[in-house]
């Protein structure tokens, strides 16, 4: 088992947002979890771990923020006034908002454990995990990287054909 | 080596060659797939492929009707799934013993199928071959052009929907196309404006907020080839696996469909006569 990094320490809930499909609203519908989320007075982060397709800073109107190093890894970007919610996307990461990240499985992987054990998230009440399409490395290795974690669940998004 | 050489063998016989890609999911890559194999299948004196690489959600067995058909093997290799005496297809929904068995590979595993698809499939001659793709730029989409260099790729077509969130990604797959060097026939906008059957009036159901596809094929010097409306019959069709041509080929979609597909017919017998000329 990996071991338990203490950057998840702080984190109560943890949801995973899934679908086999793509295209079928999984970032919006952790987008607006999260706004929900809030607004209930919860600390919320999001994880995206869409590494060709990152949507969620673009959709909170984050995109041209960028991400700094801590001693505990990667400072996640705040969103809004409150800094009530705290998101980590490659978006943040790509010098230029077009490049094409043309990675094969094992490169993926890496960033994708590096996602989930650096990013000094502090104390949330939830951290939601944004997703490819799909069944394959992004969602095995995310899963894997998540294994010595309480996870809440998986909500699974579909549309109706 | 030996290998580029067993794929180039195989692929001799293949005259064309398009891709149909996006960065974004869910925005119509496989519905297009399907209408450009059967509009490209109505002339029976051509010889079309449709291949779906799509391993983690094959949409085309479903489409074309073909679900629950299985791949038999001969002498000669595998043998396509036809839908047509001239259209035949392969996917990984064809290897599936349940069609919810889920296809839980990495990379490299699905990389090994791609290339079986291309080496051990028997389509014999063909005119036009149709790649369909998962969204991404990833292993798939790498391979794929990798072992198609074996033969020549025409282009490739990206799909994409109105909202600057789908161009977002679609840029990204431009810049892929680029990277390794292959050609783009053009864009295909999908869900561009709804008509209301019963009052005619159009709606923007995934407005163009920074300009759609026309905007985005401008700043980026690639051809617009149409946009096809969004109209419920196509997502039904898709379902029952039939032909979205056949069965309503008055609506509007249909027009912008077959004038989408002329465009690419034009462009891959023009480069091809380039070349026979060079």
């Amino acid at each position: 088992l990996p071991e338990r990094s203490t950057n998840l320490l702080g984190v109560r809930h943890i949801l995973l947002v899934l679908s086999g499909k793509g295209g079928v609203g999984k970032s919006t519908l952790s987008t607006e979890l999260a706004l929900a989320l809030r607004h209930r007075g919860h600390r919320v982060g999001i994880l995206d771990v869409d590494l060709c397709g990152p949507s969620i800073p673009r959709m909170l109107r984050v995109q041209d923020r960028a991400v700094h190093q801590c001693d505990s890894g990667w400072v996640p970007v705040f969103v809004g006034q409150d800094r009530a919610i705290a998101l980590m996307s490659i978006g943040f990461l790509l010098e230029r908002p077009d490049d094409a990240v043309v990675w094969r499985g094992p490169k993926k992987n890496a960033l994708i454990k590096q996602f989930v054990t650096d990013v000094a998230w502090g104390d949330l009440d939830f951290l939601i995990v944004d997703t490819p399409p799909g069944t394959s490395d992004e969602h095995i290795s995310t899963v894997e990287a998540l294994r010595p974690y309480r996870l809440l669940g998986a909500i699974l998004v579909t549309t109706p054909q | 080596p030996a290998e580029a050489e067993e794929l180039r063998a195989r692929l001799r016989a293949v005259r064309h060659t398009v891709l149909v890609l996006s960065g974004k999911g869910g925005v119509g890559k496989s519905t297009f797939s399907a209408a450009l194999a059967h509009g490209l299948a109505a002339d029976e004196h051509k010889q079309v492929a449709l291949l779906d690489i799509d391993i983690c959600g094959p949409s085309i067995p479903k489409m074309m009707g073909l679900e629950g058909e299985q791949v038999h093997q001969s002498g000669s290799g595998w043998s396509p799934v036809y839908v047509e005496e001239n259209l035949g297809v392969m996917s990984v929904g064809f290897l599936l013993s349940s069609p919810d068995d889920a296809v839980i590979w990495r990379g490299p595993k699905k990389n090994g199928l791609i290339k079986q698809f291309l080496r051990d499939v028997d389509w014999g001659e063909i005119d036009y071959l149709i790649v369909d793709t998962p969204p991404g730029t990833s292993d798939e989409h790498l391979s794929i052009v990798q072992y198609l260099s074996a033969t020549r790729i025409d282009g490739a077509v990206i799909v994409t929907t109105p909202q600057e969130i789908s161009l977002q990604d679609v840029r990204k797959e431009i810049n892929f196309c680029h990277k390794v060097k292959l050609p783009i026939i053009g864009v295909v906008e999908n869900m561009s404006g709804f008509v209301c059957p019963k009052c005619k009036k159009e709606s923007q159901i995934f407005p163009p907020t920074t300009g759609g596809a026309e905007k985005m094929c401008q700043n980026l010097n690639v051809s617009l080839l149409g946009k096809v409306p969004l109209d419920p019959q196509i997502g039904r069709t898709c379902d029952r696996g039939q032909s979205f041509l056949s069965e309503a080929p008055e609506s509007p979609a249909t027009l912008s469909y077959r004038s989408i597909i002329q465009r690419i017919q034009e462009y891959c017998e023009q480069h091809h006569s380039q070349e026979e000329k060079m």
